[in-house]
């Protein structure tokens, strides 16, 4: 028996040292760390101000429940948990260190478990503040919404992994000139997923892609029970059903894209 | 760490007709060659010639269009993970992250390699490189010989069994490149490793090299010990051979088919 036959399939050792990685980078650059609090407290605060305003001049009773600040933190959490997964996997394109990686013994399912790992390191730093800073500023208490809040955040958590697969699985594929990709694809979710409105707004053809989205499900159940006091469960759990579906397709997308990339010899020219 | 056993009968690489085609041409076309347990083996060629495509089918970043690569008896195409924490590399096509210090790039491969006593694994490295007052500077802030021996160590983090080296002294002053290629014939000697080493550099690959392999627009064009190779084209070094293989003068023009 070979001595590499004892290895495991799956290591938390080897992910836990890729994450090592992640987080000797981002103590080691306070502009990284402050960019990850930086825009979610503008966005939060101008839309809390926004709100403010229209809640003064308008009677209308979804402004007075803080539809807009808790959408603006949950659409948050999509957007910074996907950004916080593609930006490490674009760390190492940056680094040219993807080589390095590839390399070693680390399993592909070890390096997204890490990339996922780190979506949440980073999210927790970034959207942590954010909600104290709404209670300061707006009474608004995000985690005041308990149990619901965590269906909400697990619902989006899973979208943006599976949105930032498919970047990753692009970038690997086609270098750093589909980059852009992990900054933008997120916002066609903005309108679609009915993040400040309901779906009801939207014109009928319209609606059946909004809710073909899972965050759509979520904001959905935001309002539901931020107006009317109603958790929906049976939002949540179609949403959890898409998002599974959705997952396991992006994971073997991300799996198709990085065999393409060996295949195409991109795995050592990591750059445009 | 356990020596490797240079009396292993299989192979520490096995190529059989190897083959890349990518859409602009054939980079590699039918290579077929074996790399002995403990054995240093040259890969030399121009710009082009599919050095650098070989090593990175051999370390399975890239897939053949058809043939074999099997390092210890596994298949690179279906098994590398079974492997690959026995190989090591280092390329000027990848690089260390800058932000990071050196002793935390290094605590990291040695934890992704599962290094035991990595602690003092990194010690032992950073004694025999020369790296202790580099271990705490961030790895962007070497120079190209500091970044180079900051590599070794990284490529030898795992004591491999096999090393692969894409021009390992690349742009290194000759005193820095005497003192890499004196490193890696410690190791050899110390390890029994195998090291595949792709170079331009003739005087390199002719002291390292037990067996060369002339390579040219993806084809194996000649191989040899580096006296058989020199006697066979009645040259003095290597260089001379390189350019009768390159340009077809001399006894290349009296041997090509």
């Amino acid at each position: 028996m070979s001595r590499a036959s004892s290895r495991p399939s799956f290591s938390p050792s080897r992910v836990s040292a890729l994450c090592l990685r992640y987080l000797y980078l981002l103590r080691s650059s306070w502009p990284r760390l402050l960019e990850l609090v930086y825009w979610p407290a503008v966005q939060m605060i101008t839309w809390g101000f926004v709100q403010l305003y229209v809640r003064e001049t308008s009677n209308v009773v979804a402004l007075g429940a803080g539809t807009f600040i808790g959408a603006v933190l949950l659409w948050d959490i999509l957007f910074r948990g996907q950004l916080g997964f593609s930006v490490s996997f674009l760390e190492e394109m940056w680094a040219r260190n993807l080589g390095n990686l590839l390399m070693s013994p680390l399993r592909p399912a070890e390096f997204v478990t890490a990339l996922m790992v780190m979506s949440l390191v980073r999210l927790a730093i970034g959207i942590g503040p954010v909600t104290l800073l709404a209670i300061a500023f707006f009474g608004f208490n995000l985690w005041a919404l308990g149990v619901a809040l965590a269906a909400f955040f697990v619902n989006l958590i899973l979208t943006s992994w599976s949105v930032g697969l498919v970047v990753s699985g692009l970038v690997l594929r086609h270098g750093l000139g589909a980059e852009s990709l992990a900054w933008t694809i997120m916002f066609v979710m903005l309108p679609l997923a009915c993040v400040y409105y309901p779906v009801a707004v939207l014109p009928g053809w319209l609606q059946v892609v909004a809710w073909a989205l899972p965050p759509t499900y979520v904001f959905e159940g935001m309002r539901a029970l931020l107006i009317e006091q109603s958790f929906r469960a049976d939002l949540m759990a179609v949403s959890l059903a898409l998002n599974v579906a959705y997952l396991a397709a992006s994971v073997a997308v991300f799996l198709w894209l990085m065999r393409e990339a060996r295949k195409a010899g991109s795995l050592l020219q990591a750059g445009e | 760490m356990r020596p490797a056993d240079p009396s292993s009968s299989t192979p520490a690489i096995a190529v059989r007709d190897l083959r890349k085609e990518y859409r602009g041409g054939t980079a590699v076309d039918g290579i077929s060659f074996e790399v002995s347990p403990g054995a240093v083996v040259g890969l030399l060629g121009g710009n082009g010639a599919g050095k650098t495509t070989t090593i990175a089918m051999i370390m399975g970043l890239v897939l053949p269009t058809a043939g074999e690569v099997r390092v210890f008896g596994v298949d690179m195409a279906r098994d590398r993970a079974k492997i690959l924490h026995r190989m090591n590399f280092e390329s000027p096509y990848v690089d260390m992250p800058h932000r990071l210090t050196v002793r935390q790039n290094l605590t990291v491969f040695g934890r992704l390699y599962g290094v035991a006593d990595l602690r003092g694994r990194i010690a032992e490295l950073a004694c025999e490189l020369a790296l202790e007052p580099l271990l705490d500077r961030p790895s962007g802030q070497l120079s190209a010989g500091q970044k180079t021996r900051v590599a070794l160590a990284k490529a030898l983090i795992n004591a491999p069994d096999l090393l692969l080296l894409d021009e390992p002294t690349a742009s290194l002053d000759p005193d820095t490149a005497d003192w890499i290629r004196s490193h890696l014939e410690r190791y050899r000697a110390e390890r029994g490793a195998a090291i595949l080493l792709a170079s331009h550099n003739m005087a390199e690959v002719e002291r390292l090299c037990d067996e060369v392999i002339m390579m040219k627009a993806g084809r194996i064009v000649d191989r040899g010990t580096p006296a058989a190779l020199l006697a066979r084209y009645g040259r003095d070094n290597l260089e001379e051979v390189f350019l009768d293989l390159a340009r077809g003068r001399g006894r290349a023009a009296e041997l090509a088919p």
